[in-house]
């Protein structure tokens, strides 16, 4: 059921950053305005995850999708001055993604709404999960092995951002 | 409630933006606008501006956001484990050691590389 | 009233506390840097505008508000609008997760409260989030502002501020550590009989790299490279006239108010000295805090007198080569420390 609690209406707000900044991201023009769109949308996703009562999640997401890859994002895009003000903004198929982009959005959203119903209650989560998280990091019960495959992606990814940029 | 602990956050979230937007319109307001091409033009100390202020800037930029953020994914994942440290032992210990010495090969590497030199 | 309204009213005073708080903390931090800096040059400094040039700050609040808002012609003029406002939020909104004392009662209404806005689980990330974001406030006014001098100026010091980001959340892992939590008041609470700054070497060194690291955060003398006057003009704000250009003032200072309150409840024990903070109902706390708060200033404001700036590949060097290997290694060492239990660890 639809009733305005302060969780609905804060549930609202953060849909409406969310969805504005994603619509606002692919309708602008300037590069910079879109990144800057999609910080917003992040921030909204950030805000739902409050809702859900993930909190470390939430602060996660701005650290590392607002505080560091929207940065490397926006300063990319800053520097390169041909990509502004791309004038056109449709080529020729673009009826064709239109309809085939709607028709698969609303075949989700009728397999969300048959899945789920319209609003069910979120599932009882312990408030302080980060500690259950760390003990599932470390420990061989948990997911140590990818958590020590993690270290060497990020491996890889140090050691190729080095190579792509001493290459060019 | 969690929204208990997060809703003062957004109150003072929407204090300050209004605050910020107030400061930043009161000039506007209260101050004079008289406008000229001169006025209105690019400081370059006095000289005639010359070409776009947006050039060409080195890679080292782009590679070091993108190194930062590495390690700021690594510091996230230390972030659970420091919490627990003394519960876990020299088990936890051991486990967060390998996944730290990986990373310290990429250090090292990225030192030796030179991506940490600006010339 | 129902809990709910009560529960709102409580959270609006306490919010709208900490902004006047943080506004009036900074008019005043800006008399208290002119005065301590022109003693130090063995100089006066502004004394005129009331008792001790107490009025200073007013006046010139005051002159700002009436000066010509200019916005360049080639500038982005929604972002360039947009770009104070970015910069200050972060420093006003920062304190939200910082214990400010403990519970208090306040007299006549008989209403019972703790003293800071939001204690959250996670408020050490909660800080280094809200850190990270005002990255943007500087780089998008350099490059809103379609001037060389402040688009060099806000790559720069994006460059410079993510560098030391690192060394900042790595060291910050060290009281973590030591108080087990991510939340400031169990952090404050584990340093009740010893601060972590006393803890012998980990305590000293992850103290001193974070205090490195709030400089280079909030741009502050040895590393205000970002307006480094000699190459940049004004760096970042070279466009920026009026209450625009106050905006990123106000934001520096305030910025330094907030990060010199999260060192002190992170190593200094915050909010507590030895059992006083319990003293006039609870209501030393704060001011306790704004004693560490004021001697941290004052320190920075020292340090400005007397260091002379980076160059700006050595500043990048430091973060990198000796900030981020040697706070990661002291983290490591306190871990070492901990689990074999070499210090007693408050849990």
């Amino acid at each position: 059921m639809l009733t305005f609690s302060p969780v609905s209406v804060s549930f609202f707000i953060m849909a409406l950053f969310t969805i504005g900044g994603g619509l606002g991201v692919v309708t602008t023009r300037n590069l910079v305005h879109a990144a800057l769109f999609l910080v917003l949308s992040l921030f909204g996703i950030a805000g739902l995850y409050v809702l859900l009562e993930a909190p470390y999640l939430a602060v996660i997401q701005v650290l590392v999708y607002v505080g560091a890859i929207s940065i490397l994002i926006t300063i990319t895009v800053m520097v390169t001055r041909r990509l502004m003000g791309i004038e056109e903004t449709y080529n020729r198929q673009w009826p064709i993604a239109a309809i085939i982009s709607g028709l698969l959005g609303a075949g989700l959203i009728a397999l969300v709404v048959a899945q789920f119903g319209a609003l069910t209650p979120v599932a009882d989560v312990p408030v302080d999960n980060i500690e259950q998280l760390g003990r599932a990091f470390v420990t061989h019960q948990g997911f140590l092995l990818p958590f020590e495959v993690a270290s060497v992606l990020l491996l890889a990814a140090m050691i190729g951002s080095i190579v792509i940029s001493r290459d060019v | 409630m969690l929204i208990e602990q997060y809703l003062p956050i957004a109150i003072l979230l929407a204090i300050a933006i209004v605050l910020s937007l107030i400061v930043v319109f009161i000039s506007r307001i209260m101050g004079p606008f008289r406008p000229t091409a001169k006025k209105l033009s690019p400081y370059e100390s006095g000289m005639t501006p010359m070409g776009p202020a947006v050039r060409r800037f080195p890679v080292k930029f782009y590679l070091v956001a993108v190194l930062f953020i590495l390690f700021d994914v690594e510091v996230i994942f230390l972030l659970p484990y420091s919490i627990l440290v003394q519960d876990l032992g020299v088990y936890g210990l051991i486990t967060v050691s390998i996944f730290l010495t990986v990373l310290t090969i990429g250090f090292i590497y990225e030192w030796k590389k030179g991506a940490l030199e600006w010339e | 009233m129902s809990d709910f309204v009560i529960f709102l009213i409580d959270a609006l005073v306490k919010s709208l506390i900490i902004v006047v708080s943080l506004l009036t903390g900074f008019a005043y931090t800006t008399v208290l840097e002119r005065r301590v800096i022109a003693r130090i040059q063995v100089r006066i400094g502004p004394n005129r505008a009331g008792p001790f040039g107490l009025l200073q700050p007013v006046s010139e609040g005051l002159k700002l508000f009436f000066k010509e808002d200019i916005v360049p012609n080639e500038a982005d003029k929604v972002i360039f609008t947009l770009a104070p406002v970015i910069t200050a939020v972060p420093a006003l909104i920062v304190l939200a997760v910082v214990p400010l004392g403990s519970e208090v009662t306040i007299p006549f209404l008989n209403y019972t409260t703790s003293l800071g806005l939001s204690d959250i689980n996670v408020g050490v990330l909660y800080i280094l989030a809200v850190t990270s974001i005002s990255v943007y406030g500087i780089t998008l006014a350099g490059w809103a502002s379609a001037n060389k001098y402040a688009m060099l100026g806000g790559l720069r010091s994006a460059a410079q501020m993510i560098s030391y980001e690192l060394a900042l959340g790595v060291s910050l892992l060290v009281p973590v550590s030591l108080a087990g939590s991510l939340s400031l008041g169990a952090i404050i609470n584990a340093q009740d009989p010893v601060w972590f700054v006393f803890y012998p070497i980990v305590g000293q060194v992850a103290a001193a790299i974070f205090y490195i690291a709030i400089l280079a955060e909030t741009n502050r003398a040895p590393f205000d490279l970002p307006e480094a006057e000699q190459e940049l003009t004004a760096g970042y704000h070279t466009e920026y006239s009026g209450m625009k250009f106050a905006a990123f003032f106000m934001a520096e200072y305030m910025k330094m108010i907030a990060v010199s309150a999260i060192f002190a409840s992170l190593f200094l024990g915050g909010y507590r000295l030895f059992g006083l903070e319990d003293l006039l109902g609870g209501w030393m706390g704060p001011l306790i805090l704004a004693g560490k708060v004021v001697a941290s200033l004052v320190f920075m404001i020292w340090l400005r007198a007397t260091l002379p700036r980076f160059r700006y590949d050595r500043l990048m060097s430091f973060g990198w080569k000796v900030l981020l290997p040697v706070s990661l290694v002291t983290l490591v060492l306190t871990w070492v420390v901990i689990v074999l239990e070499l210090i007693p660890v408050a849990l």
